[in-house]
Formats: C-alpha cells, structure tokens, sequence
C-alpha cells in the first residue's frame, strides 16, 4: 500500500475530505428542505400515486445490491481474483444503470402527472436532490469503467488495490445517500 | 483459485450478513411507512432506521470499522457542521409555526 510520514495513504485521504465536502453539499440541501417542508405551509405533498413507494423500494434494493456486489470485488482483487473481480464490477456497475433506468421511468411519469422542479416546493427539492444524486450515480459509473478497465488490463492485485477501494468508498457513499433520501421523499 | 480453497484473510461473510440487514431494515422501513402511524413517530422511527443502515455502510462496506480513527475524526466534523445547520434553522421552523 502506498503510505507516508502519516502512515494514511493520500488517496485515502484525499476521497474521506472529498466525501467529508460532499456530507456537506447534500446535507445544506437536506437541511433547507427539512426547514421549507416543517415550516411553510405551502409544502404540498403529491399523493403516493404520483410518488409510487414499490418502485422506489425495488430501486432501493437495486442500489443496497449494487453495493455489496462492489465491495466483494473489492474483496476478490485482494485475493488476486482478476475474473471474479471483473465480474462483480460489471454486475455493478449493471445494477447501478437499472437505478438511473428505473429513476428516469420515475421521472418520466412524475412529469407526465404534472409533478415538475417547477411545480412547487416538493418538486423543486425533488428533482434537485434525486437529480443531483443521479449525477453522482453517472460519476460513480464512470469512476467504475475507468476501474474496470484497469483491472482487466492487469493493474490490481492483491498488493495494488487502492483506486479500485477507493471508487468503493465513492459509490458506498452514493447508496448513502439514497438511503437517506428514499424516506426523506418517499416515506415520511 | 475458487473462493473455497483461498486462504483469505478477509471472510466475505459479514459483508453478506450487511446485505441482508440493509435488505430487512429497508423492508422493514417500507412495512412502518403504510401503518399510518402518527407523524412524529413515523420520522422518529424512519430516522433511527436511516441512521442504523448508514452507520452498517460506513463501518463494514466502507471500512471505518479497520480504519485509522483519523477518517472517523474526519466525517465526524463534516457531520458536526451538517447538525450545526439543521440546528441553527431550527428557530426558523419555529418562527413560521
């Protein structure tokens, strides 16, 4: 493992600070809408038609899933499994797509029902906070492919892990967040 | 090299038996919210949950439990500051009702 005078790995640390900044940005995010949906009372909240709780649940598991298949690729590079690390890789990063699929059927219909970002307070929150979790999800997927890649061309094993744990800690933290925000938005 | 015969150090198992907590809280989650039971306690109730299945990610998928306490020290500031937030605007929320 590459280390130094701290005995902590700078890339380790460079994405704790990165994530530790990202609690940040989601977390002002969340605070405005626990502030706006407390105290105004023009917070509509649409119906559990519109909002379709078994979908979110199903995407939720998708995600849970999609996280342990990555840390069990985690755990096969550092057994020097190439194939069964390509593997969980691959069924990831699929799962992860299955998210942003099912989320944009979600949009889709959501709109189609006259729920937009512009539609009112829900909406606005809505689709920033899910819009910017699908980002870091598309960000996730890249960071993913670039992993994936690298460990087909041989550049991980047992002793050389650290991008593939670190693109773990990146996307462990994505499925974080969506578990607060499915029953931010669709439970409470 | 099958899983079977690798003398490896790391057992793959909690991370499964993680899996399937996250798997029953949620399910359990999404029993709570068609109950109908009364507000505060439906958030109270989603809240402790989130937190439980937040805290299972970053200790065991993201490995806070092996890491130096450096990392811990380093979250924990970020959410030091995301309480500050919630809790500064909470006179707001007060001012409104």
């Amino acid at each position: 493992m590459e280390h130094n005078s701290t005995g902590i790995p700078h890339g380790k640390l460079g994405m704790w600070i990165f994530l530790s900044s990202e609690i940040m940005l989601f977390g002002a995010f969340i605070s405005a809408y626990i502030v706006l949906r407390m105290g105004s009372p023009n917070f509509g909240v649409p119906p559990e038609a519109i909002m379709g709780r078994p979908l979110a649940t199903i995407n939720t598991f998708v995600l849970i899933t999609s996280s342990v298949t990555m840390v069990l690729a985690l755990a096969a590079i550092q057994r020097d499994n190439t194939k069964q690390f390509a593997m969980f890789m691959v069924l990831t990063s699929l799962l992860g797509m299955t998210f942003l699929g099912i989320k944009g059927y979600e949009y889709h219909h959501k709109i189609s029902e006259g729920l937009t970002i512009s539609s009112g307070l829900f909406g606005s929150f809505y689709f920033t906070l899910t819009g910017l979790h699908a980002l870091h999800m598309i960000g996730g997927l890249i960071f993913n492919a670039y992993v994936l890649i690298n460990g087909l061309r041989g550049k991980f094993n047992s002793r050389h892990y650290e991008r593939v744990e670190y693109a773990g800690l990146y996307w462990h933290f994505v499925d974080l967040v969506w578990v607060i925000l499915f029953p931010v938005f669709y439970l409470i | 090299m099958t899983e079977n015969e690798a003398p490896h150090p790391a057992s793959v198992k909690p991370y499964i038996l993680v899996f399937v907590g996250l798997g029953i809280l949620t399910g359990l989650t999404v029993f709570l919210s068609y109950l109908g039971l009364p507000r505060h306690t439906a958030i109270l109730l989603a809240g402790l949950i989130a937190l439980t299945k937040v805290t299972l990610i970053a200790t065991f998928f993201m490995h806070l439990r092996f890491e130096k306490r450096a990392f811990v020290f380093l979250l924990l500031v970020a959410l030091f500051f995301v309480t500050v937030l919630v809790a500064s605007l909470i006179k707001d929320i007060g001012l409104i009702h």
